[in-house]
């Protein structure tokens, strides 16, 4: 690193990367004074709330709304479906937006909508999709994959073969700030939207043709969002809805956020994943075969395909597989933090360690054996690695024992194991930065943080770059009319907003040194920004404070600019450097308890070692981990969109029995971020996902261990492990 | 009242036909909107002989933090929505809206609470605190202080709720075991999972003073 102007500082002469450092603005959230979108009050506000369709399937024949309208206080209406054309517009999953009210009273607009009059001609519907037999009529061939002669591997009278069946169910993503909007027309061709988004940049043009306006009329706003993980990239027809019943309002603003049962019906579902499996060893434990037979769905549309094998997928000397879509009646599902990836993961991994089992080996030492079937040499290298020190943490060769757990008593002990990968290479993205003559600096980009800590990781590469601390920078972000940034997407944002702001930072250093090195009395090549102060480079008697520096600009500030493409030519690499890449590794240990009295499982432990490349703030890395393994034990333990075959509704749309996980309820988390020499070199690469990949096999695992047999399918709920207990569990 | 409801839908809207308000309305004191992880009840006023409320607007009388507030709203708003939408006191939030993630977290006459399963009208005569009481804009609780220090938060949509809650429950167990801070936090939900920084920033704040001083800004901060 080093001799390309942009690179990162050497390990040596970094004051802020890679240390803890608090989010700044932790004290604005945690003290309640952060306005997210469900907290705009703009004047004259009217509150928005739509009606529903209560059938997983049906035509609409007629929608009255004549009522709703003369309730005193309902100011617009709009019919969110083609209603009175032909053919009659379709229902395709209970919770479909009909209709939709704004009032001056949130309370008023609740009457109205049940005042609106719907006729339904209801239809067939199918919903259930973990038995395949009954699927018949609803499925379609996503994907049939082979190499080698898996056949043949199979037969191999020297290779031991497990067959399982393994399956996650769809989950909700269960957003605690719900989808939605406060959305207002300044004028008649321009609207201001805030949005709970996680794509201040990218989403604007979605309200430009279906309200006949530019897509740059439209500012989107977002200071503040309540969670997304995948789900908050489109403006949906409830965000359509609100600047129509706004504009049918005289442009008042409307507040259209949806009601938490809504949230979990329709705005956010992460395909299931089921499927049968064989997969062979050798004796060593040299993995030679993989057949899998899988489906899931994603609603009516087709989910994405789980990458399994996975993560060594055509690393494997033969494997076969096929993949089948399902279409269901459910509601529509959307990306969840790093996409068919869990699925694959528990698939996978819980295939690979009911193998280990039946051929007695310590599954540790079999992914370590296999480390070589990884996408490539370095990340073979990682997991080597991060297995040895999640093993050493977990205090694995303590701890680990054969299936079951042989020890006295009701309660068992297992101890799982898993890996994982993902990419995290950065989105594209532009930012501007200010030195100001007053000292001040400031950075503006049209990005979101999604609690992931973006403003933090944004602040410290500048004060990095200028040589301040990290308060002297003031971050703007969460508006479209700020240089475009892409949307928080892929575990992308870290490596774009830290490769545009650290561009920015270094063009917005040198245009400032080149305007002041003449009253230094020295070249812009000379000087160097350091802890707070601007000097000649070995010549200590030549030293400004930065505040003292800045007023030598006089009146003019420097205006700089930065951006990330999508890619460098290598060529463009020399001049614009290589700030980050992709491809991570993991690795989980999941340390349980199960009482088989009551089939309870409880959390003793989670261990992780993840690498990500250069990592700007640790505190936050870390805080991404902690996170990522707490939102694996509510899948692994508790999530499910539980689907009604009768009424074709999901029976659980609210948060007592759509359960996570609470306080009590993760045990002790101990994350290991895998840093320095071997790590550093690769640049920023994104963490937002490939830490919640991991968790549900590494969980289902530890309970496999404890108990002899395999709980099947996540979420590893009571009446499931006593049912595999009574098939054979503790044997 | 049922007219006002409007129950004659024709296959309209998929939500009981009993919905939450109308229960709170059926006979719910204050207590029943207190944090699963505290199961104190608190004192409510002598139910005075059944008083029929609305449909229409009431004058309501709210205290919150020692400021009192006159509105108006109807009988059914409940106190969150009255402290969000009436007041612009938004640091509560609105999540599960009945009684299951803390994010609405307030504190009456000193006591936690679900403030979505209180009715605003509940609440006159007794001593509201919000989020807001615990900092000036540069001043900021302990708690406040040890959730930026430990990284408690994500999105901070939950955080809010459980800074309230954790302020309630040390005033009540000032010194607690990591098992007792477990316990006692129960009744808060977080998507984002930050329950270990959760836990680390209620023990720090044990250990840095009560309710009402504030730390400048800052001080405990930027470990590193
Ligand atoms: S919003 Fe009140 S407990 Fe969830
Ligand atoms: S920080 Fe996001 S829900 Fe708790």
């Amino acid at each position: 690193m080093a001799n390309c102007k942009y690179d990162w500082p050497e390990a040596k002469d970094r004051k802020l990367i890679g240390k803890r450092i608090s989010r700044i603005d932790g004290h604005e959230k945690a003290s309640g004074r952060a306005r997210y979108t469900f907290d705009m009050n703009p004047g004259n506000l009217l509150f928005g709330k739509i009606l529903r369709s209560p059938y997983a399937h049906a035509k609409i024949k007629s929608v009255d709304t004549s009522e709703a309208e003369k309730l005193p206080g309902v100011v617009s209406v709009v019919v969110m479906k083609p209603v009175g054309k032909e053919p009659q517009p379709e229902i395709q999953w209970a919770g479909d937006e009909i209709a939709a009210v704004a009032a001056t009273r949130e309370e008023i607009a609740e009457d109205a909508i049940r005042k609106i009059k719907v006729e339904y001609d209801p239809l067939p519907f199918f919903v259930n999709e973990e038995d395949l037999s009954q699927a018949e009529g609803h499925t379609k061939p996503a994907v049939t994959e082979k190499k080698g002669d898996p056949e043949k591997a199979f037969q191999d009278p020297d290779v031991v073969t497990s067959e399982g069946y393994y399956g996650v169910p769809v989950i909700t993503h269960c957003c605690l700030e719900t989808h939605g909007h406060v959305v207002d027309w300044p004028d008649s061709k321009s609207l201001r939207v805030y949005a709970s988004t996680q794509g201040v940049s990218a989403i604007g043009g979605q309200f430009a043709d279906p309200l006949e306006i530019r897509a740059d009329d439209v500012n989107i706003i977002c200071n503040y969002v309540g969670g997304g993980f995948g789900s908050k990239f489109a403006v949906d027809t409830w965000g359509i809805a609100a600047a129509k019943l706004s504009k049918s309002a005289g442009g008042k603003p409307v507040k259209l956020l949806l009601e938490r049962d809504h949230e979990l019906l329709v705005a956010g579902a992460r395909p299931s994943a089921f499927a049968k499996v064989r997969v062979a060893a050798k004796k060593d434990g040299t993995l030679v075969a993989w057949d899998s037979e899988s489906w899931g769905t994603g609603g009516m549309g087709g989910s994405g395909v789980p990458p399994i094998p996975y993560p060594f997928h055509d690393k494997f000397p033969n494997f076969s597989r096929k993949h089948t879509f399902v279409s269901t009646n459910i509601g529509p599902s959307r990306a969840w933090r790093a996409p068919n990836h869990p699925q694959a993961c528990l698939i996978t991994m819980g295939a690979i360690d009911d193998l280990a089992a039946k051929l007695n080996m310590d599954p540790v030492e079999l992914l370590m054996k296999n480390a070589d079937l990884a996408p490539d040499p370095t990340l073979a290298k990682y997991y080597r690695e991060e297995l040895e020190v999640a093993a050493k943490l977990a205090d694995w060769h303590k701890n680990w024992h054969p299936r079951p757990d042989k020890t006295a008593g009701t309660v068992k002990r297992g101890l799982g194991v898993s890996l994982h990968t993902w990419g995290g290479n950065p989105h594209a993205g532009n930012c501007a930065v200010s030195i100001h003559p007053d000292g001040s600096v400031e950075v503006k980009l049209g990005s979101q943080d999604l609690g992931t800590g973006t403003r933090t990781v944004i602040a410290i590469v500048v004060a990095e770059t200028l040589g301040l601390p990290v308060d002297a920078v003031k971050v703007t972000i969460g508006d479209s009319k700020y240089p475009p940034d892409g949307p928080s997407g892929g575990s992308t944002t870290v490596g774009g907003v830290s490769g545009s702001t650290r561009r920015g930072a270094v063009n917005a250093r040198d245009a400032f040194f080149a305007a002041i090195a003449p009253a230094l009395g020295a070249k812009p090549e000379d000087l160097e920004a350091v802890d707070w102060h601007v000097r000649v480079k070995g010549n200590a008697a030549k030293t400004l404070t930065w505040k003292q520096a800045c007023a030598k600009l006089g009146v003019k500030s420097i205006e700089a600019t930065g951006a990330q493409k999508p890619r460098y030519t290598t060529e463009e690499q020399k001049t614009e450097c290589v700030l980050n890449s992709g491809g991570v590794g993991g690795v989980q240990i999941a340390d349980v308890s199960v009482d088989t009295e009551t089939g309870i499982v409880r959390m003793n432990r989670m261990v992780a070692a993840q690498d990500c490349g250069l990592i700007i703030d640790l505190k936050t890395a870390e805080s991404q981990v902690h996170g990522a393994l707490i939102m694996g034990v509510c899948y692994a333990l508790y999530e499910e969109k539980i689907m009604d075959r009768q009424t074709g509704r999901m029976l659980n749309p609210n948060m007592e029995f759509y359960k996570l996980a609470g306080i009590g309820d993760v045990g002790e988390l101990v994350v290991h971020m895998m840093t320095g020499p071997g790590y550093d070199e690769r640049g920023v690469i994104g963490l937002g996902e490939p830490p919640v990949i991991s968790p549900g096999a590494a969980i289902s695992n530890a309970v496999a261990n404890a108990i002899g047999v395999r709980v099947p399918t996540l979420p590893l709920t009571p009446d499931k492990v006593l049912a595999a207990i009574e098939k054979g569990g503790m044997a | 009242m049922k007219d006002k409801r409007g129950t004659s839908r024709k296959g309209g809207g998929n939500r009981n036909a009993l919905s939450r308000r109308d229960f709170l309305r059926a006979g719910a004191t204050v207590s029943g909107g207190l944090l699963a992880g505290e199961s104190r009840a608190i004192s409510a006023p002598a139910a005075p002989e059944t008083q029929v409320l609305g449909p229409d607007e009431v004058p309501v009388t709210l205290r919150i933090n020692g400021t009192e507030n006159n509105v108006h709203m109807e009988p059914r708003v409940t106190l969150l929505d009255a402290l969000r939408n009436h007041l612009d006191i938004t640091g509560a939030k609105r999540v599960c809206d009945r009684g299951t993630c803390g994010a609405c977290t307030v504190m009456i006459d000193g006591n936690p609470t679900y403030s979505c399963s209180v009715l605003a009208i509940e609440a006159q005569g007794h001593e509201i605190t919000t989020i807001e009481s615990l900092s000036d804009g540069t001043r900021f609780d302990p708690v406040i202080h040890a959730f930026v220090a430990n990284d408690a938060q994500q999105c901070g949509f939950c955080t809010p709720g459980f800074v309230m809650a954790c302020r309630a429950f040390l005033n009540k167990h000032p010194h607690p075991t990591l098992d007792q801070v477990k316990k006692g936090l129960s009744g808060n939900l977080c998507r984002c999972g930050t329950y270990h920084g959760v836990e680390h920033a209620v023990l720090e704040a044990a250990g840095m003073g009560h309710a009402g001083v504030m730390a400048p800004p800052g001080a405990p901060d930027r470990k590193s």
